[in-house]
């Protein structure tokens, strides 16, 4: 076993680093505030090959490994997740989906600019009602010769306005269940789309989320992705890979949550010393920090079996359920070390906390994670 | 136009520094190395005078063991198109202005920082250019290239100062010569593997420090916080404590 990283891992992970805290966090709290998007960050971290990290060189990426993507997630998460959503579903479900599942054709045209960062993408799966139970789409897509057109509902739609790819899941064939779906590659302009208000969030604030109405949108029949009826196993398999992504910026809110408790805990003074030199406060440093270091483990371990091609899809849903779950008690217990400080918003810990929380429930709750590995366990 | 930036590898500026061997050498166990802040902003300055047209290619060179790699291939991924590393411990200025001697007379300009941010002896570029036999500019807070021709900004007392000078040159290089160091994109990272590493001999040269110890400066005093309708108290901690009244 070799727990070394690369050369050119540790210098993405320092690239990653210095531009969260020498950018990213000159504005955060500003973009949270007023629930800004941070188009000059995407531009910026686009131009450094953010957007497409494991996209290979010949599609305009940077052709990076997981592993790579994680110790960047890690590092951009620490400081603003509005800003690393954005790039976890350009990367891993967008790009990686397209890579994985498109034709050379809708690379040329759709994956190349994504890859660049001059598109962004968004990934358009859950319904008012169809979140978590994703095989029952609501949304249409008739089958009219040469063209589809799509009608119904999407909801909750990370970067929404902001991107001009979408890859949109629709039913074909209601009769067949979920094996009637099928992928699609939209056109955001394409008429027929409406935007649905910006969603005023609890958290991840900068980062813009819609409802998205389809209404009589005609789709070529070449933006289909795979084989007709395909669409549900794309989106489980584009998923699989998503949720090292989420699983590493989860990670990374903890850690960034954990830095601050950290040093805060070795400044502030109560009862005559620091109270990083009370037990109640150290002990929780130190669950903290194994917490912290359990996820970045089970994140690594998902990230290297993909990028050595072996099956990863109950690691990546270890690594999420985990993460997520520890990033909302790591942020918690960081607010409860700041104490009052911790509950305004001067101090990040409270903002970290709030993005927390969104982390156990896109891209598959926590219960979803549970019955993936669970089923993955009592199937063998 | 050839430019050549000396790379000093450093402790990461948050490095808690510790000593050995009786407090005669630095503790490097579990340092993080990092290019010399101001190297590096020479270095991003070279990149955005190459990306311009104005230079053909940027060369960066330090003098170090085989650990000071990575921070020369980071330097290559910034936008460095090749690397020397003169194979040696790094013993102190001379020593090193001596070794890098050997390689910068094939250079019009010659970039270094104005210090290295491990022990600021700011001597390895005045000292290089005596040794090479080329003009220095200290204090360089500015660089151009106008048909050909160096133009540099100097920081003096209360002002700036413009020179236009001839190469070769050995500027030596202050905060302002580039506005923050370029952070190296993933494509440079990838291409920094290709670019070539040479490794040269170290010649024989003179050491002339001994270090006879060192002594981490006090640790910073508790802050006394003196209530604001306490003006006596103040007056009082001001004369007996701080004896600055």
């Amino acid at each position: 076993m070799n727990f070394e990283f690369t050369e050119e891992q540790l210098l993405i992970r320092q690239a990653a680093k210095d531009y969260a805290e020498r950018e990213l966090l000159q504005d955060v709290l500003e973009r949270d505030a007023k629930a800004e998007f941070p188009a000059r960050h995407i531009k910026n971290l686009a131009e450094l090959g953010f957007m497409g990290m494991m996209v290979d060189p010949k599609y305009d990426g940077s052709g990076m490994d997981t592993v790579s993507y994680v110790l960047a997630m890690e590092e951009l998460s620490k400081i603003d997740a509005s800003t690393s959503v954005i790039i976890s579903v350009n990367n891993s479900l967008v790009c990686y989906g397209l890579c994985k599942f498109g034709t050379e054709q809708q690379k040329e045209k759709y994956l190349k600019p994504l890859a660049r960062g001059e598109h962004i993408g968004a990934f358009l799966l859950s319904e008012p009602e169809a979140g978590s139970d994703a095989m029952h789409q609501h949304t249409k897509a008739e089958d009219k010769g040469d063209h589809y057109l799509l009608n119904g509902t999407k909801n909750w739609i990370t970067s929404a306005n902001s991107a001009s790819t979408y890859i949109v899941m629709a039913q074909t064939y209601p009769e067949k269940g979920y094996r009637g779906i099928n992928a699609f590659l939209v056109e955001k302009n394409s008429p027929g789309i409406t935007l649905g208000p910006h969603e005023d969030k609890m958290g991840m604030r900068s980062s813009d989320t819609h409802s998205v109405m389809f209404s009589d949108v005609k789709v070529p029949k070449e933006n289909r992705i795979g084989e007709d009826g395909f669409g549900y196993k794309f989106a489980m398999k584009a998923l699989e890979a998503g949720r090292i992504g989420i699983a590493a910026q989860a990670l990374g809110i903890a850690s960034g949550a954990f830095d601050r408790a950290l040093a805060y805990s070795k400044e502030r003074k109560a009862f005559g010393t620091e109270i990083s030199n009370h037990q109640a406060i150290a002990f929780k440093l130190a669950d903290m920090a194994v917490k912290i270091e359990n996820a970045r483990n089970l994140c690594l371990k998902a990230a290297w079996l993909k990028d050595n091609d072996k099956p990863f899809a109950l690691a990546s849903a270890m690594a999420k359920l985990y993460s997520a779950d520890m990033a909302m008690e790591v942020t918690t217990e960081a607010v409860q070390i700041h104490g009052g400080y911790g509950y305004v918003k001067e101090y990040h810990v409270e903002r970290l906390m709030r993005e927390a929380k969104l982390t156990q429930i896109y891209e598959g709750t926590s219960e979803v994670q549970k019955i993936v590995v669970s089923r993955s366990l009592l199937r063998d | 136009m050839k430019i050549l930036v000396l790379i000093s590898n450093v402790p990461d500026t948050t490095t808690k520094i510790r000593f050995v061997d009786d407090n005669k050498a630095f503790d490097t166990g579990g340092v993080q190395w990092i290019i010399n802040p101001w190297d590096e902003l020479a270095l991003t300055r070279a990149v955005e005078l190459k990306e311009a047209g104005e230079v053909e290619k940027i060369t960066v060179a330090n003098v170090g063991r085989s650990i000071t790699e990575p921070t020369l291939r980071k330097a290559l991924a910034v936008g460095a198109d090749d690397a020397i590393r003169i194979d040696a411990e790094p013993k102190d200025a001379f020593y090193v202005a001596s070794q890098l001697a050997q390689i910068a007379k094939d250079y019009d300009v010659i970039m270094v920082g104005i210090e290295a941010s491990d022990y600021n002896g700011a001597a390895v570029g005045g000292m290089l250019a005596e040794l090479i036999n080329f003009n220095s500019v200290s204090s360089v807070s500015g660089m151009n290239i106008e048909n050909g021709q160096l133009a540099l900004t100097r920081e003096i007392d209360g002002g700036q100062q413009k020179i236009s000078i001839e190469t070769p040159v050995v500027t030596i290089v202050q905060k302002g010569i580039a506005i923050d160091p370029r952070i190296p994109a993933m494509r440079g990272i990838m291409m920094a593997r290709k670019k070539p590493l040479t490794v040269a001999p170290a010649i024989e040269a003179e050491e002339r420090t001994a270090y006879v110890s060192f002594e981490l400066p006090p640790s910073k005093a508790a802050c006394t916080i003196v209530e604001e309708d306490n003006v006596k108290e103040l007056v009082r901690l001001l004369q007996e404590e701080a004896k600055a009244l």
